[in-house]
């Protein structure tokens, strides 16, 4: 069943949660054993300490909820000091979703995280504004997106995947910018459709992609590994039933079993037109 | 405190207009329960209500496995609730949140109820009653219809009451009860609307005296992690589903 992102990363099964939405895994250990996932993405984290939006901070929609936390996070070293040695030993993979308000921030961050052991890989956010660039987030251009990535990955030697914000026109060419300048892998928000294709080889451009949005059941991760993710994340849906990510893992099983195959790995990109 | 997540069957309804209280039983045993904790309820059949709704643990029933809740219609998601039938399942998650701080044997304590938030105050003062506490109450609202099963709370030690229109009690707010001249406390704990809480929580502090609060903001999970249920603290923001929801009032910035 396992699922090699590449760079160390191996997964037990298909299934993370997704960063901001999960905690530190901690706060959902009554109803998951975290052994049943293959990863749980920690809060989004930042290099020095922030406060965040002042309350309130989400608004329901009959389908989900929008947010503006803003961040609200002590810091990479207090994470370093205070919460790693309270989940360093969960028999998941723990990932760090990484954000920044600047280069400096992230390339400093990921160079205080590569030196965690139990840590073997970074989600990095770059959907968050660059103050230095007039409050742009480095995602939404190519050139961006390759600066950040690049000076990170010149420093952190683990997984780097990179998770791009759907508010952009052009995600199919950020995220290979993203590739090209060293990420292991990419999570996409809603963004199936949005993958590059190689029409000579009639395959996706992209080689390892993590699939996030609106997937609370096996069968909306089975579609988003069918269209070619290899992972998933698993985000909202945890607050409405915080057992539902070892129920996907368990149902994805039970899909491979059912339609006869026989690794996980199969399943990816076997879309059949 | 393990929580749970379990379906419930709805096994007693009781009508109070604007109010329903619902007594639910779990085919499980309950785990511990601390008063002033709640549950997440998930509001199936709304198409509006997307997230679990948080409600006060009202009552506990350890050898039936019973938890009642006392919900006020006003929106979707409590409407749907309150329409519930009996034999219905309704799933929730809990015990969540703090609870609030025992007192000591021989203390005197005031609890103070605006509304809906009288609602967690029948399982403490049940549990006060266990532990040899007799509390006093003190139960407001805008009319007679709002004071809940009067006749429980009375039962569960002295209950004054205010109404903003007279019709029962002291007319007025709870603040301008007449027992606070009459009678000193070594606690206070007060759960209900803000504004009332907040001005109890002033005469309180005026008085010297340490006081908890129960809080009722927006909440997502439920668990602590998501951050969305915030209020600004001392220390910052901190959750309140999982950090409160109740606080000592010194630690807020009212
Ligand atoms: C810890 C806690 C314990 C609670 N205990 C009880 C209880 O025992 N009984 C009970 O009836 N209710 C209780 N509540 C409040 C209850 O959760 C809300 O009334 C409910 O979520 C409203 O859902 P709805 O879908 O009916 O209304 P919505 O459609 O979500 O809202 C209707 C209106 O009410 C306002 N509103 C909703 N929730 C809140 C809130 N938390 N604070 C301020 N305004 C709000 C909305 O802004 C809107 O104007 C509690 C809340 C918390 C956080
Ligand atoms: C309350 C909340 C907080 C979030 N915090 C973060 C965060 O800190 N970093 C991040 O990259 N994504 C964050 N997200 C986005 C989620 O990780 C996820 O990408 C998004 O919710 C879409 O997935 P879903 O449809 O399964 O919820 C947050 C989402 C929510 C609802
Ligand atoms: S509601 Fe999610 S942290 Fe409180």
């Amino acid at each position: 069943m396992t699922i090699d992102l590449g760079r160390g990363l191996v997964l037990r099964n298909p299934v993370m949660t997704a960063s901001g939405t999960f905690g530190y895994g901690e706060e959902y250990t009554d109803f998951v054993d975290l052994s049943q996932l293959g990863g749980i993405i920690v809060k989004g984290t930042t290099l020095n300490p922030r406060e965040g939006n002042p309350y309130p901070r989400m608004a329901e929609t009959p389908s989900g909820m929008l947010n503006c936390v803003g961040l609200q996070n002590k810091g990479v070293q207090y994470f370093i000091d205070t919460i790693y040695p309270r989940i360093k030993d969960f028999d998941t993979n723990v990932l760090l979703n990484l954000s920044g308000s600047t280069l400096e921030d992230y390339v400093k961050g990921a160079e205080m995280i590569d030196a965690l052991d139990k840590i073997p890989a970074i989600e990095l956010n770059v959907s968050c504004p660059n103050v230095k660039q007039g409050g742009m987030a480095f995602g939404v251009t190519c050139a961006g997106i390759s600066q950040v990535v690049s000076e990170v990955r010149k420093i952190y030697h683990k997984h780097l995947m990179v998770k791009l914000s759907p508010n952009v026109t052009n995600i199919a060419e950020i995220a290979l910018a993203a590739e090209a300048a060293g990420a292991d892998s990419v999570s996409l928000i809603n963004t199936l459709m949005g993958m590059a294709i190689d029409a000579e080889r009639r395959k996706p451009k992209l080689s390892v992609v993590t699939g996030v949005g609106g997937i609370s059941n096996a069968t909306d991760a089975v579609e988003f590994m069918l269209a070619g993710a290899s992972a998933i994340e698993i985000g909202t849906a945890n607050f409405i039933d915080p057992a539902v990510s070892a129920k996907v893992a368990w149902g994805i099983n039970e899909y491979c079993e059912r339609h006869g195959f026989e690794k996980v790995t199969d399943l990816i990109g076997a879309l059949e037109c | 405190m393990t929580k749970q997540i379990a379906d419930f069957k709805l096994v007693e309804k009781r009508d109070f207009g604007r109010s329903v209280l619902l007594r639910l039983r779990s085919e499980q045993a309950l785990p511990d329960i601390a008063p002033g904790q709640f549950v997440q309820v998930r509001v199936d059949g709304s198409p509006s209500t997307y997230l679990r709704r948080p409600i006060s643990i009202h009552d506990v029933d350890f050898q039936q496995n019973k938890i009642t809740l006392l919900v006020q219609q006003v929106g979707e998601g409590t409407r749907h609730l309150a329409a519930a039938n009996l034999g219905d399942l309704i799933n929730m998650v809990f015990p969540l949140g703090n609870g609030f701080t025992l007192p000591e044997k021989g203390e005197n304590v005031l609890l103070v109820g605006g509304g809906i938030g009288i609602a967690p105050l029948f399982y403490f003062a049940k549990v006060l009653n266990d532990k040899g506490i007799k509390p006093t109450l003190l139960l407001g609202g805008k009319t007679e219809s709002d004071l809940l099963r009067l006749a429980d709370y009375q039962q569960l030690g002295e209950t004054f009451v205010t109404t903003e229109d007279g019709s029962i009690g002291e007319k007025g707010f709870v603040t301008m009860h007449s027992v606070w001249q009459k009678q000193s406390f070594d606690k206070i704990y007060v759960c209900g609307p803000k504004p009332m809480m907040k001005a109890v929580a002033k005469l309180a502090a005026e008085k010297g005296v340490w006081c908890e609060v129960s809080l009722e903001n927006l909440m997502a999970c439920g668990l602590g992690a998501c951050l969305c249920c915030v209020e600004d603290t001392e220390e910052g923001n901190v959750c309140v589903c999982k950090e409160g929801p109740v606080f000592n009032t010194r630690r807020l910035k009212w």
